[in-house]
């Protein structure tokens, strides 16, 4: 729990410093106590049990869909949510959900893995792809828009398909296997962007209450690198490649900035996300008001929905549509209209020449 | 090269004052190929503002790239200025009858708000000089500069230059004339300062915690100087960049409860409250004008951040090289987090400052917090406690130790960083804090046992605490 200080060499086996029957195998992560790996698969599980039940994430009887994606943190999701359900008796229904985006050498591979971990945990599981809801795949939208804002599109596309996914599964809710360091990043994000209205839900270990499918993060207090050490113990089947869009994602100097924190701090992650839940929003300070998107019905603040809007972009030709700061409605969507007043914030067009 | 047109959306520079470095988008090389006759960007090299001066990029002073470098000399001083005499009149923070205490660290920042407060301030005297009725006083400037030489490294001759260098640029500030004080940290000590200083700073083994605690004790010393002294407001030059990077850091030790406390106009938690007039201008702009005024400053005496603070400093300039506009975006973000009761000037009992006070908040729609104000303050870095950390206060049994009380009643973060772990030496690094620090948590527990007390008062059936 302390600081990293230089610590001398280990003269010999270190005891658990839990059940001190054991012999230490690694240093947590999260507190750098030297534990053996029964107790670390204890804490980890225990911890995460503890999240479950103190937040009310679950009740008896629901059905409950696992964002999986053939990564770690879905993976350990998936593993630690059928243990505890077994253990604990939490009555739930569980089923894997899977979004492909169609991006060849990454997403077919991972969609392997999730299609093994069906057999491996007992899961039934349901695929959506992005073809089939959107007609367009993650590389067709790269190959139209480059490598700036494809995340965007990939993340606004995302959140849908895992809503509609689990309406055709008629589930109660969705898990996703957000982990501390990714909800840190976040907040971290958020600020730097100011996204004020983000920055005050971005903590929430539940969310979309009052939307389609309510969706939470069991993983919340739990660190990536716990993770990843719990599927290499267990030996957990999971896909550990980078997507191969992301290198130019903003979200990498947050990242970057959180790795170089937990050398120094450990603590620093859950720092982060305690800031974030203390945050007081002034009331004063605009929020987005909650409606539905005129095109297909989707949860939006806008007229239209974001997913509408990039989809109209790319099916016009237009990829900047949607990206960058929106000075009015809906980002230039009016522009049929209103031509002779100028576009709202169209990045790359100069003045002068805004035309369609 | 503002192309004029009032509807253009596209991002290109206006000529307003606040369109400088605070909104901007990066120019990029291909907005003035459109057909226009200007092929380079400094080739039209006039001020941006007020049309008739070279701009600084192309008298070669500024590199072309900044946005700085599109104005002239005089309009960029103007502009910098133009932000500080904004904050001064818009919060308050400057009465006729104040007495400032400006801190001065040598640095760029506290080098400009000593400059900009002593123009102010030599304005006001010619006007009064000039008035038939002198009904207006003139307020009092006063500087202090910390000497950390107890606890830092640098030599002393270079360190006796340094003062001697400060002591002329404020005897050069004059009229009216303004009294300088080298403040010893260890003062916050009534003796054997530097002794206890020394021990007290070796008893915390976190580097982050040791330099925040080191901070907390640098403003214990600004005021006690400056109530010992009889100023009134104690004047920070915190500029955006230092602000954006407490924001990170506050986030990132867990005090986002605190944080909207440290980062406003105003912070009046202290016995002489606190202004930062310098919050909008960044500090790339306050070096510029340092540099190009011939301002003098003392960079010997600052040294580099080490621990989260490093790590955040470096990551902040990072971020505002790959956009220029970051620092202002993290502030302004922080900005619309609820502010405290105490982040304006108190009103004071002279009626003609609470009237404009109240002029002031409808004009810039200033609302008054209207939320409780915290019940409890970390006794050694002063933030607002949430209800959540005030409960474990009072959750002590009756047979804790002093210290044990007084670690009970710190923040979160300053247990953490600052605070020792093992009991026997918590007790030994309670003994060697500055009075100040141990009087205001003794306060603060048996106010809070009285509150208790109050609460229950009517089912006690005995006056004393056990119960005889």
């Amino acid at each position: 729990m302390g600081e990293a200080e230089v610590k001398p060499k280990k003269a010999g086996p270190v005891q658990c410093s839990i059940c001190s029957q054991r012999r230490a195998a690694l240093k947590r992560p999260k507190t750098l106590e030297q534990i053996c790996r029964e107790c670390f698969y204890a804490v980890f599980e225990e911890e995460i049990h503890r999240v479950i039940v103190d937040n009310q994430l679950f009740k008896p009887g629901e059905r409950i869909a696992i964002g999986a994606s053939g990564g770690k943190d879905s993976t350990v999701l998936a593993y630690v949510l059928s243990e505890l359900n077994r253990r604990h008796n939490y009555g739930l229904d569980l089923f894997l959900l899977s979004v492909d985006e169609g991006i060849t050498g990454y997403r077919d591979d991972s969609l392997e893995t999730v299609k093994r971990n069906e057999i491996q945990y007992g899961l039934p599981l349901k695929v959506v792809s992005y073809k089939d809801l959107y007609g367009w795949t993650m590389d067709e939208i790269v190959k139209m828009i480059g490598l700036k804002n494809n995340c965007t599109f990939c993340g606004v596309f995302r959140r849908q398909a895992l809503d509609r996914g689990a309406a055709m599964l008629k589930v109660d809710k969705l898990a996703t296997g957000h982990n501390a360091d990714d909800i840190a990043e976040t907040v971290l994000l958020n600020i730097l962007r100011g996204d004020i209205a983000r920055l005050s839900r971005c903590t929430s270990i539940i969310t979309g209450e009052d939307g389609p499918i309510p969706r939470c993060k069991p993983f919340k207090y739990t660190y990536e690198k716990e993770i990843v050490m719990y599927a290499y113990f267990k030996r957990l089947d999971y896909f550990s490649t980078e997507c191969i869009y992301s290198p130019n994602a903003y979200r990498g100097f947050a990242r970057e900035f959180i790795k170089d924190l937990e050398r120094i701090r450990p603590r620093a992650i859950l720092d982060i996300i305690r800031s974030g839940e203390k945050f007081r929003i002034s009331t004063s300070a605009k929020m987005p008001e909650q409606g539905t998107c005129e095109r297909c019905g989707y949860i939006s603040s806008q007229k239209w929905c974001k997913a509408c809007v990039l989809l109209e972009g790319l099916n016009r030709g237009l990829p900047k549509l949607g990206i960058g700061r929106t000075r009015g409605l809906n980002n230039g969507l009016e522009c049929d209209t209103k031509q002779s007043n100028g576009v709202k914030n169209i990045q790359s067009k100069q003045c002068g020449t805004l035309d369609f | 090269m503002a192309c004029g047109a009032g509807n253009c959306q596209s991002g290109c520079f206006r000529d307003d004052d606040h369109s400088v470095v605070t909104e901007k988008k990066k120019l990029t090389n291909g907005t003035l190929s459109s057909g226009s006759d200007l092929d380079l960007p400094n080739h039209h090299n006039l001020c941006l503002k007020c049309k008739v001066n070279e701009t600084l990029a192309s008298s070669g002073t500024v590199s072309v790239d900044g946005d700085i470098g599109r104005f002239c000399f005089d309009c960029f001083r103007g502009n910098l200025f133009g932000k500080f005499k904004l904050a001064v009149t818009s919060n308050a923070m400057i009465s006729p009858t104040d007495n400032i205490l400006v801190a001065f660290s040598g640095g760029p920042s506290s080098r400009v708000a000593l400059q900009f407060v002593h123009e102010m301030q030599h304005k006001a005297q010619k006007n009064f000089d000039a008035s038939r009725d002198r009904s207006l006083p003139v307020f009092g400037v006063g500087v202090a500069f910390v000497d950390e030489s107890a606890v830092s490294r640098i030599p002393s001759d270079e360190f006796d230059r340094a003062i001697q260098d400060m002591k002329s640029i404020v005897s050069n500030l004059a009229p009216p004339e303004k009294a300088f004080h080298v403040v010893p940290i260890e003062s916050v000590y009534s003796s054997n300062g530097r002794d206890r200083l020394e021990e007290l700073l070796n008893a915390v083994k976190d580097v982050t915690g040791k330099e925040d605690l080191l901070q907390h004790l640098r403003m214990l010393s600004l005021q006690k100087n400056a109530y010992e002294n009889g100023y009134t407001k104690l004047l920070l030059g915190s500029c955006t960049s230092r602000i954006a990077c407490h924001v990170i850091s506050a986030t990132v030790k867990g005090q986002g409860y605190s944080l909207p406390a440290d980062i406003q106009y105003v912070d009046a938690r202290w016995e002489i409250p606190v202004v930062l007039p310098l919050r909008d201008c960044l500090a790339q702009e306050l070096n510029m004008l340092c540099r190009l005024d011939g301002l003098k400053t003392m960079e010997v005496l600052n040294s580099p951040h080490s621990g989260i603070n490093g790590l955040v400093a470096s990551f902040v300039t990072l971020l505002q090289e790959e956009n220029p506009s970051r620092e202002c975006t993290i502030v302004r973000t922080a900005g619309k987090l609820t502010p405290f009761h105490f982040n304006q000037i108190p009103e004071s009992d002279d009626s003609n400052a609470h009237l404009a006070s109240r002029r002031r908040q409808k004009k810039f729609n200033l609302k008054p917090n209207e939320s409780v104000p915290p019940q409890s303050y970390c006794p050694i870095c002063n933030s607002p406690l949430s209800k959540s950390d005030h409960l474990i206060l009072s959750s002590l049994g009756s047979d804790q130790t002093n210290a044990d009380i007084f670690g009970a009643a710190c923040c979160p973060s300053c247990q953490f960083q600052i605070l020792p772990k093992e009991p026997a030496s918590m007790e030994h690094f309670y003994s060697l804090l500055p009075q100040q620090f141990v009087v205001q948590a003794k306060d603060r527990s048996s106010s809070m046992q009285r509150q208790l007390r109050e609460q229950i008062q009517d089912f006690l059936l005995s006056d004393s605490e056990d119960g005889t």
